[in-house]
């Protein structure tokens, strides 16, 4: 989309005068260009911001643009950098970062334009600070979270498998060893010696390939399962899932078989190293079978062995790299075997595990044009006609385009009305640490932040404190609320800021015992935030929300329909128009900032059904 | 399907918009063949969009010099002169499109009066696409607002409802037969900018005009010509607001993102036509960017539906 709003805002006259800043932290990849059409083939690897500066000033030499390679969460792009612009247009796809960005955008008072595609449909909204909703003013759905007794024992549907076989399984297998791991069940027998089976997943010296994966394969697929059976509570109201054996999909003759195959391949370079191309199995779109996805789990983690050993124990689960994807769909597939949930091609687990967001060219460039459109009404200062424009893909009341008004800031909106909220946490269990990474981090998408409690300094991060400082907050993070050096107890308030961001919030602490472990798995709740109110049929937007956590990934919600809100809107206020500058003046003074990161990998999206002709119940998502 | 399957060079390039419409869709894209008439901004717009999704062939038509209007517009055009000189538009956007992908055919065809009509044969399902660009039927797009006929004429498609998949069926009519249908029987919502639109575009045929060769000198005259085909039609005369029709003569300018609204719609329409999936476009569209609406509008006599 990136592509798409460069060319156009170049195209136009009066914005040749315009100087222009684009950030990027992405490498264009070969799945880009199908719609990033400044990018080709040979720019493969290179950085985007400065490919798309290129590209654009070979059509409009005369302008001025400077690409930035860079985060724009990076600390140097702080509120005194955002001042410089007239406007901002955001090009993101991970929530975390639009947060980031509309904290700045509000620090230092600089209009925004957010926008997000996927698929067929897409939306631009604008935001104008105290005259308009900030990005965050409508409750973006918190990316769901899966409770892990539901990866690890009763998995219900493929995404679980995913999240299992590409977080656990493939974790414990090639990633960092010292990484907690839940991947063994815990059995109802609590004297089963917890050392016998760390020992499973490690290979012994000199171990066969084959006989090693055999092992594995086994246990997870077998000797776990049994385990888990053993609990007759779990499974009094569920399907018990079947133990599934290699001896019993796969006898012997075939893996000497592939090892045969193996030998053709043996001059194959790291990257190109493919269980698949091993099997002669040529199609990512076939759904193979329970001893196809067996024989493939096999010669994957074969391969991994023996051409990329030095990787093992350092791997981290990567979408492009193809055996990475062939080792989790297989995993994923028999662990979806055994619990009779129905399995999926290596193309559709690809998109699961890899969080790929789905994207054509047009819808792109409609949305390209509008952001455009709003981009020079918030130049020229006309604020009546600013609109959030919903792009649908079945017309509601004629309309595939739908113009909406913007709304009043939400008055209880955390982020740009200051209203506190409230956290439910049990103050005597949790640690400062929990409070840090769970509820400032992840929910309330501070980078940098400070937390005080009166005038007492909690914790804070930064370049500048002293190693006692440093050491003081490390400390206090082990602590639980209640002990630290100034006790944070049921009716207490703590200011938590993020400096860079200029944005603060007040928390008032409420003690609570227990929580459901399920339905709140992190032990505690954080509340206070109201949606602001409107009719049913609220009006509900499409966002690109990422994955923020860094714990078992997120499948995030989507809003099926957009509905308009009728009636009861709140009112945009009036600004009035000020003297008589001409436009054409106030334009050539003007900055346009253009902030972009293309990640494609933040998102989960599970595909609807729809007119796609896809593969029927699977959810549409966030993006 | 021996031979049919898309390469891994396909697989790769276009994994996010089969993840889209799926890989049989990516199929019947690579084996259609689209002539385009009259490169303006909005078509270069839709060519980009259509050439990036991967159809068969491309065949342009337009012998036309680059003029200061097409270069405003029209992004395919390179600015140097010392490149554009001596070629057609055609010439020039057949150059710009080869490179945003190698594998589509990109070629050049001198004068569209001859009528020729491409079709796509894919498993029995026929594709004539050039009904959307007839030289005499422009997608129009004039300064900020814009409209796109679709002429699909017997078209079968599937979507899915609910679980399943269903075979559907679309009647369209002729642009002859969709404008001829009596203004006073039209739904009384129906979108200004076609009642609009229309009386422009008879001005232009009365005086002999090529279509967007109007200026607001002949708004006096354009109003006469609205107030008797108000009369002729009974229709109210408030249904053509005399601003709107002051807004389209004076600029015939196209605006470029709107211009890329206009060929983003009209590429999904056209990759939707191709595919045979989801309920297309049924038969006008409307985008005005004073409002922000994107419209359809189903103006047609045909009975089915």
């Amino acid at each position: 989309m990136t592509c798409e709003r460069f060319h156009f805002s170049s195209a136009r006259d009066k914005v040749d005068l315009l100087s222009h800043l684009i950030i990027d932290m992405d490498t264009i990849e070969v799945s880009n260009l199908n719609r990033q059409f400044l990018f080709r083939q040979s720019h493969v690897g290179l950085s985007k911001a400065r490919v798309a500066r290129d590209a654009v000033l070979r059509f409009r030499p005369q302008i001025s643009i400077t690409p930035y390679h860079a985060n724009v969460k990076d600390s140097n792009f702080n509120v005194d950098f955002f001042k410089q612009f007239n406007v901002v247009l955001n090009g993101l796809d991970n929530l975390d970062a639009r947060r980031h960005v509309n904290r700045l955008c509000l620090a230092a008072d600089v209009p925004l334009v957010e926008s997000g595609t996927t698929g067929f449909l897409g939306q631009v909204t604008v935001h104008i600070k105290g005259k308009t909703e900030c990005y965050e003013c409508q409750p973006k759905p918190a990316p769901k979270t899966y409770p892990v007794c539901t990866i690890t024992s009763t998995p219900t549907k493929f995404v679980h498998c995913i999240v299992w076989a590409k977080d656990l399984l493939f974790a414990k297998l090639f990633g960092d060893k010292n990484q907690e791991n839940d991947l063994n069940v815990r059995s109802s027998d609590a004297s089963s010696s917890s050392n016998h089976v760390e020992d499973v997943f490690e290979r012994r010296n000199d171990e066969d390939i084959e006989q090693y994966g055999r092992r594995v394969y086994d246990h997870v697929f077998g000797y776990n399962i049994e385990v888990a059976l053993s609990n007759e509570e779990t499974w009094k109201n569920r399907n018990r899932p079947k133990p599934i054996y290699s001896r019993d999909v796969l006898d012997n003759e075939l893996t000497r078989q592939n090892g045969n195959m193996d030998k053709n391949c043996s001059t194959n370079c790291p990257s190109s190293v493919s269980a698949m191309a091993a099997l002669g199995m040529k199609n990512p779109q076939d759904i193979w079978g329970l001893m196809e996805n067996s024989r493939i789990f096999l010669e994957a983690l074969k391969l991994f062995f023996s051409k990329r050993e030095e990787e093992i124990g350092n791997l981290t689960f990567d979408k492009d790299d193809q055996l990475a994807v062939e080792f989790v769909t297989a995993a994923a597939n028999i662990r979806a075997a055994s619990f009779g949930i129905p399995l999926h091609s290596l193309f559709e687990a690809k998109g699961i595990a890899g969080n790929i967001v789905h994207a054509v060219a047009t819808t792109n460039a409609v949305i390209a044009g509008l952001i455009v459109i709003e981009a020079i009404k918030v130049l020229q200062n006309d604020t009546k006609n600013y609109r959030m424009t919903y792009c649908v893909e079945h017309p509601a009341r004629k309309m595939l385009l739908m113009p909406v008004e913007p709304f009043e800031p939400n008055k209880s909106c955390y982020v740009c009305s200051e209203t506190p909220l409230l956290l439910e946490i049990n103050t005597h269990r949790a640690k400062l640490r929990d409070f840090v990474d769970k509820i400032v981090k992840a929910t309330l998408g501070m980078n940098l932040p400070l937390i005080m409690h009166g005038s007492a300094l909690l914790y804070e991060v930064g370049d500048d404190l002293d190693e006692a400082m440093v050491a003081n907050y490390a400390a206090n993070l082990e602590k639980v609320l209640s002990e630290l050096p100034s006790p944070v107890t049921g009716g207490t308030m703590l200011t938590v800021e993020d400096l860079q961001q200029e944005f603060s919030c007040n928390i008032n602490i409420k003690h609570r015992e227990e929580f459901d472990e399920e339905k709140e798995p992190d032990g505690m709740v954080l509340s206070g935030w109201a949606p602001p109110p409107t009719v049913e049929g609220a009006n509900k937007t499409i966002d690109n929300a990422g994955s923020t956590s860094e714990a078992l990934p997120v499948e995030a919600e989507k809003s099926e329909e957009i509905e308009t809100a009728p009636g009861k809107k709140r009112k945009l206020i009036e600004v009035s128009k000020n003297d008589g500058t001409s436009n054409a003046e106030e334009i050539k003074k003007n900055e346009k900032l253009q902030v972009l990161d293309d990640d494609d990998d933040d998102d989960l999206v599970i595909l609807d059904g729809g007119d796609l002709g896809f593969s029927p119940s699977k959810k549409k998502c966030q993006w | 399907m021996d031979g049919e399957e898309l390469t891994e060079q396909e697989t790769a390039l276009y994994d996010r918009q089969i993840r889209v419409w799926g890989a049989d869709a990516q199929r019947r894209l690579s084996k259609a063949h689209i002539l385009v008439c009259g490169m303006k901004g909005t078509i270069a717009e839709f060519c980009k969009n259509i050439v990036l999704a991967g159809i068969g062939s491309l065949t342009l038509v337009d012998d036309r010099v680059v003029t200061e209007e097409a270069l405003s517009a029209n992004f395919l055009i390179p600015l140097d002169e010392n490149v554009y000189a001596g070629k057609t538009l055609a010439e020039l956007c057949c150059d710009s499109l080869k490179d945003f992908n190698p594998m589509v055919r990109v070629s050049v065809e001198k004068d569209c009066s001859s009528q020729v009509t491409y079709q796509a044969s894919v498993e029995n399902f026929i594709v004539s696409l050039m009904l959307l660009w007839y030289p005499a039927v422009p997608s129009l797009l004039r300064d900020s607002c814009g409209e796109i006929f679709v002429d699909l004429q017997l078209h079968t498609y599937s979507k899915k409802k609910l679980e399943e998949t269903i075979e559907c069926q679309l009647q369209y009519s002729s642009f002859e037969e969709a404008i001829s249908v009596p203004w006073k029987i039209l739904p009384r919502k129906v979108s200004k900018l076609y009642f609009a639109l229309r009386v422009i575009e008879r001005f232009e045929e009365a005086e002999g005009r090529n279509p967007g060769e109007v200026s607001i000198a002949d708004l006096p005259s354009v109003l006469k010509l609205k107030k008797e085909l108000c009369d002729e039609h009974s229709l109210n005369e408030s249904h053509i607001p005399d601003a709107l029709l002051e807004r389209l003569v004076s600029s015939t300018r196209e605006f470029p993102p709107v211009c890329a609204i206009l060929g983003g719609i009209l590429g999904q329409e056209v990759i939707k036509g191709i595919s045979g999936k989801g309920d297309p476009l049924k038969n006008f569209f409307f985008f005005d960017a004073m409002d922000g609406k994107g419209l359809i509008e189903d103006i047609s006599n045909s009975a089915g539906s």
